[in-house]
Parts: structure tokens; sequence; C-alpha cells
């Protein structure tokens, strides 16, 4: 929020100067009731692994994190330029492999990784789109500096989350939108509908049926799956309401099994086909897969991109986007060690506890190591691990992140954030939501932002120009 | 709309019927077990065998104090029709069908869930059970009044409705299962007069003892009391009154949907064959086989409504 020379930067003014003339209980007092509106909306998060976490909320912050217009300009278009080169990155490895003949990523990982999926070879998606909806995660380490952290391009979460918080402060601090223009995002939901139907299968006749799968209501998303649905106007489907009808996947309503064209997935390519790929799986559709290839139905995303947000192809990104785009890549990547390489490798192992390891396929910050943060037992069994299997791993350096402040008891106080602009894709064009979801470190000095370890959330704001 | 959802919002509304019938049923239970202590236990067996969890109490339990009953249809987690059990199932078929809900009505059932687990946390004091089976009560009235003032009248209204009403008749018709034998020696011996108590608490299990007394003023007889829970059409939880609410939700949906179903046609034959009898005609048939036959009908109906609207493969 402050500049270094401790000046409160632009677009934070007008909030500071309402924040300055209000009274601090009352705005304590709209914390509290802010918790019970999201408890009683339901919009809890299942914590893997813990015995009474069973439903527990993702804190809330009721103060925003501000972006300017022209900061905003800047950053959408560094993303828009990358979800491009991602989507044309999935189409040559899924086709004619130009970006492996050039020498520019290695064979070896794509053809080793176990989220390349030959099956999708030669074919081609509906509308050419793999990626319709993405999430790419941003952290911001100086006035100007902003990186990528990782792309998102299997079922990236959280949308729900950035939709209800400004829900929340709507009904929180009303007078707060009339005096600073903040830009709106809640028409997400009726741009991916549109979005997805633009990408509507060869046998689509009509106007397209769209559904989302989910893994039903024991998942830890399923609330957003359930609110996106109920937004969209869709059918909310699991598994069991299934079943391929005349080379169409049909769902089973209640008079009778009805075509889908367009199926926004929140399930993983493993669980998608028990026919073609899991056999024990119960969360997908046995012979979906023939219905896809023979352009029956639009898978979204499309089966195979999880390649895409690999962490080892991470490294790899700026590469690509200028193999494909012709341009250097407008938002720099972290500089990345692969673990797989000797070389990286021992690099890491000499620096361990200044740097943060991850899994190659890990997600949701189970995992990694927090080099910093690490006590010498934790950063010796690390150690152990990474010299067992140096594949699996990457090390990036801990960054010095900017922080934005968060209302506590004392008052504001700053913590660490990171940022997750959601981006639809569509033969029609590039939709980014103005803002995101903006996920918050809550203990003071904690660099973890994963809802699952204990991270919270914030309103988002872009500001008109 | 899925089968899956119709199915969900059927059950949800099951359970939350059931949920709201059983704090009756306890509340009733508990009144003559504070007021005859000698017949509590045979009382607290009744209650049970009404809710159908009889045979679980006995391999859990076995003997009927009041808190171990109270308890077991509160919270048990090994009674699959604890209120407890009950709301969990309710939020659970809500969560379901989510997209077939308006805000409030999801709102409701959720705040409904959050409450009860909070109240039932621990086992409820004696004293505190009547504020506690109130606010149980209360939580359901308003879901309904949710759904009333939310709901968009379509097909998913129509299921819901028709579990409500569903489970309403089942219970009704459960509690003459277990008491009929207390409206039988009075009509023999036309004159001699039923249990106050034990009539009492048949009509309080259905919330209907003032509206009894509006209606028949001081005259207890057994054959009023059953034409009153069977026939009488004002009563929301007569058997006729939800048999033709059923009969109407069914002819509702056949009109959403155009497609005739065996479903309206057996609910037709509830209201206007079995139903379409003077109480008289029944007391000779024997009303234990009356009350058995609907029981079986509506389980039937049940059955039915789940094939022909597709709630599973």
């Amino acid at each position: 929020m402050n500049s270094q020379e401790g000046e409160t930067r632009p677009p934070y003014r007008e909030y500071c100067g309402w924040f300055e003339a209000e009274d601090v209980a009352r705005i304590q007092h709209k914390a509290v009731q802010a918790e019970a509106l999201f408890r009683t909306t339901g919009i809890t998060f299942n914590v893997y692994g813990a015995v009474d976490g069973d439903e527990r909320l993702i804190p809330f912050d009721v103060v925003p994190r501000i972006i300017s217009a022209s900061e905003w300009r800047r950053l959408s278009r560094g993303i828009e330029q990358r979800v491009r080169a991602l989507n044309a990155f999935l189409y040559d490895i899924y086709h004619r492999q130009e970006i492996l003949r050039a020498g520019r990523v290695p064979t070896d990982l794509i053809a080793g990784n176990a989220a390349f999926l030959p099956m999708m070879m030669g074919l081609d998606p509906p509308g050419g789109i793999y990626t319709h909806i993405s999430g790419t995660d941003i952290v911001r380490t100086g006035a100007n500096e902003f990186y990528v952290l990782e792309d998102n391009a299997r079922t990236p979460s959280g949308v729900s989350y950035m939709l209800e918080n400004r829900e929340t402060m709507l009904q929180m601090f009303p007078e707060l939108f009339a005096k600073v223009p903040v830009r709106e995002v809640s028409d997400y939901p009726i741009n991916l509908l549109k979005s997805l139907a633009a990408c509507a299968p060869p046998a689509c006749g009509g106007t397209p049926t769209v559904a989302v799968l989910t893994p039903g209501i024991h998942n830890s998303a399923y609330y957003e799956h359930s609110f996106l649905a109920d937004h969209m106007g869709a059918e909310l489907v699991e598994g069991h309401d299934l079943r391929v009808v005349d080379g169409r996947v049909a769902m089973r309503t209640t008079q009778g099994y009805k075509a889908i064209d367009v199926l926004y997935r929140r399930v993983d390519d493993d669980f998608l086909d028990p026919l073609n790929f899991r056999p024990d799986s119960m969360l997908g559709v046995p012979g979906i897969w023939d219905v896809y290839r023979a352009g029956g139905i639009t898978i979204a995303n499309a089966p195979g991109t999880g390649i895409a947000d690999d962490k080892a192809l991470y490294s790899y990104m700026p590469d690509i986007i200028e193999f494909y785009t012709g341009e250097k890549a407008l938002l720099p990547n972290v500089p990345t060690w692969r673990c797989s390489e000797p070389e990286h490798l021992r690099e890491v192992l000499d620096r361990l506890p200044e740097l943060v390891v991850k899994e190659v396929h890990g997600s949701g910050g189970y995992g990694m190591l927090v080099g910093p943060a690490a006590s010498k037992k934790e950063l010796a069994a690390f150690r152990a691990k990474l010299e067992a299997n140096p594949g699996n791993y990457i090390a990036q350096p801990t960054l010095s992140l900017s922080t934005v402040p968060i209302f506590t008891k004392k008052g504001l106080a700053p913590r660490h954030v990171d940022l997750r602009p959601f981006v639809l894709m569509s033969p029609q064009g590039i939709t980014i939501t103005p803002g995101g979801l903006t996920r918050v470190a809550m203990t003071r000095g904690s660099l973890v932002v994963n809802s699952s370890q204990g991270g919270g959330t914030k309103d988002t704001w872009v500001l008109e120009d | 709309m899925l089968g899956k959802t119709a199915g969900s919002l059927f059950w949800m509304a099951r359970y939350l019927e059931r949920s709201e019938n059983n704090a009756r049923l306890i509340d009733a239970g508990f009144r003559i077990a504070l007021t005859r202590s000698q017949t509590a236990a045979a009382e607290w067996k009744s209650v049970l065998v009404t809710a159908g969890v009889n045979q679980a109490f006995q391999a859990a339990h076995g003997d009927y104090s009041s808190a171990r009953v109270i308890d077991f249809l509160l919270r048990d987690p090994a009674n699959p029709s604890s209120i407890l059990s009950v709301i969990r199932q309710a939020r659970d078929n809500a969560r379901t069908a989510r997209t077939a809900l308006t805000r409030e009505t999801w709102e409701a059932v959720n705040t409904s869930w959050m409450t009860l687990v909070a109240l039932l946390k621990r086992q409820v004091r004696e004293d505190d059970l009547p504020d506690v089976l109130t606010t149980i009560r209360q939580q359901s009235a308003q879901v309904r009044g949710a759904l009333n003032g939310t709901m968009l009248r379509n097909d998913g209204y129509h299921f819901a409705l028709l579990g409500t009403y569903l489970e309403r008749a089942d219970n009704t018709a459960r509690i003459l299962d277990v008491k009929y034998y207390l409206l039988l020696p009075s009509v023999a011996h036309i004159g001699t007069s039923i249990d106050n108590v034990q009539w009492e608490t048949i009509l309080r299990s259905v919330s209907a003892h003032r509206a009894y007394r509006w209606l028949y003023g001081a005259e207890i007889s057994a054959l009023k009391i059953a034409e009153f829970l069977i026939l009488y059409r004002q009563m929301p939880r007569s058997l006729t009154f939800c048999s033709e609410r059923m009969e109407n939700h069914l002819n509702e949906l056949q009109r959403h949907y155009g497609e005739e179903t065996e479903a309206r046609r057996m609910a037709y034959a509830l209201v206007h064959d079995k139903l379409n009898a003077p109480i008289q005609s029944i007391f000779d048939g024997g009303l234990h086989q009356y009350v058995t036959g609907f029981l079986r009908d509506t389980a039937n109906l049940a059955r039915q409504v789940e094939r022909d609207y597709r709630f599973v493969e």
C-alpha cells in the first residue's frame, strides 16, 4: 500500500481517506458480520487430511487490494500474451511438435510427463481451444515488478471467492463503492457461459447445452461448482447422471436423456472416462472419450492441458512465449532451478535454506519447502527427498513479495499476497475479469497464501481510468 | 431438470418434514413421561416404533429411560432418523440440488443445519428440552417460509412439496398404526370414554389438540379423532389433506411435462377410492388393516415417483 518512501500509493488514497475517518469498532463489527454471511451462504472449504476440518471458512479480510488502471493494463496484456502462447503450445505439442523439433523444449519433458496425453495427438478440439478457463498466479515484488508464479491451465479454482468477496464488500460497505470507481466483476458467469457456448462441438444443433461436471458434494471446491452452474443457469452433473446415448453424452433428466454440448468439467483427466483412462474411476462417463474424438462434445478444459501448467515446464515459458508469439514475455518468470539437471540440483542443495522448493506436479501448497521458514530437521528431511528423486522438484529464490494491509484487532498490518486473475478463451477472443482472486498469508511474515495452509482472501479492486 | 436434482429436492423436503415430525413425537412422549412415570417406558417405546427406530434403539441401549430415548432421538449418530442425522441429510440433499433452490431457501436450510448442530452438540438437559424442540420447529418453519415465498412454481417446487406431503402422510399414518388399539375399545363400547391423556398425546403429536377442540368442542370420541386424522380435509396433517396435496402436485408435474404418469394414477386412486369412505366403514373393515394398507400405498407411490421421474438410473 505504501511506497518505499512510506507514502500512500495513489490507488489507495481514496480508500485510506475513508478508512481514517471510520470507527475501527464499526469495521471490526463488519468483519464479524462478513464471516457470518460466508457461513450462511455455505462458502466453505474442505481441508483434506483434517479430522474435524470437514468444513471451514477461508478467512476473509475486509480491506480491498487495489490495482490502478494502468497497472491492470500492463498485467492484462501480459496475461493475454501468456494464455495465447499456452494455447498455441498445446496445439503444437498435440500436433506437429515444432517446438520440440526446434530444440526449444526438451523432448523428455513431454514424452516422460504424466500430464501428457498421447491420445490427444492429432485431435482438434472444437474451436481449436484447449484452455477455455485459466488462472495465472502473479506476485509483485516492487512498484513496477510483477512475476508470474505459475500458470493454472487444468481446472483453476477460486473464481467463486472473487465474486462472493465483491458481493460481501458491496453488502458491508456500499458507501465505499460510491466513492471509489471500481470495475465490475459480476459478469464473469455470463462471460463464462458465452465463452463455453462459443466452443460448441460440430454435433451441436441450435443453442448449446452447457453443463458443469463435479465430483460431488464432498469435493473441496463443490461450492464453486454449484455456484458457477447456478449463475450460468447450467445443470450441475455428476458422472452417474451421464451416459453415452446415440453417440452423444447425455444427462438423465426427469424426462429422459438429454444431450450435452459443452461440458465444463471440474474433474481431472484421469477420472474422465473409466473405459479409456482409470478403470476404477466413478467420477466420469464411460465412453465420453469416443464421443469427444468424434466431435460429439466439447470438454473444457481440453484433456491433456495439464502438460502446460507443469512446474518443470514453467521454466521454459519465456521460450515458449517467444516461439509462438515472436515477442518477449511481457511478464517475467521467477528464475527457476530444475532439479532434474545435476548442476541445478547441486546449486539448490547448496542454497537450500534460502530457496522455495516445490513438487513438479504438486498444488495447493502441499509438499513444498520454504527454506527460510524451515527448521534444521525439516531441511535435512527435504534434502534427503531431493537427493532421492531430484526430477520431482523445482526450486525458486524466495522473493521479497510486496505487502498489502489487512485488518487486525490492532489496526492495519502488512501481509504478503498473490493474485490470480481468471482468463476465458474462445474463438471469439480472450476475456480477463478485471482483478481476480487475491490470496493473503494471514500470519505475519508468512509467504504461503494457499487456503489449505491457512491463507485467506480479500476483494480485489481494479480502478476505472 | 436432472432426475437426481428432482430426487434431492424430494428427499430434502422429506427429511425436513421428518425432523419436525420427530420433534413433535418427542414433545408428546416427554409430556407423558413427566406426568405418568409408570407408563413412560411403554410410551417411549411407541414413540420409537412410530419413528421406525425401535430396533436400532434396542440394539444400542435396551432400556427405555427418558434421557436415553431423548438423546437417541435427538442426536445419536447410530440413529439414521435422529434429528441431527435427518437435518444433515436434508442439507446434503439441498447442497446436491443447490442449483434448483433460491438463495433464500438454501440459506434457510443451511442456517437450520448450523443452528441444530450447535444446539445438539451436547446432551440436552430435560429442562432445556422444550426450548430445543421449539427451535427445531421454528427452523423448519423458516425453511418452509423461504420455499413458499421465493421458489418459482416449477417442477422443482412440486417435487419438494410432493416429498413434504408424502412424509407427513406417512407420519400421521404411523402414529395411527401404533396407537390404533387405544381407539378400538371405545368404539365397541359406545359411551365409554377413552383415556384422556392418551388421546391428547395423539393429537399433540400432530399439533392438533387445539384444532380438535375448535371443531368438536369437549366431545372426545375415538370415531371423531380417527375421522379428524384420516378424513378431515381442512386438517393439514390428515391423510386426506396430504393425499390431495400429493395428487395436486403430481397433476401439476403432469401438466408441466405433458406426460401421463403411473404415480399420478396411484395418487388419484388414493384420494378417490381409499380415502373416499365414511369413518364408520373404515372401522368396520378394521382400522389397523386400513392404516397398514395406506402405509403400503404411500410407500409404493414414493417408489413409483422415483421411477417415473428417473431419480436414479
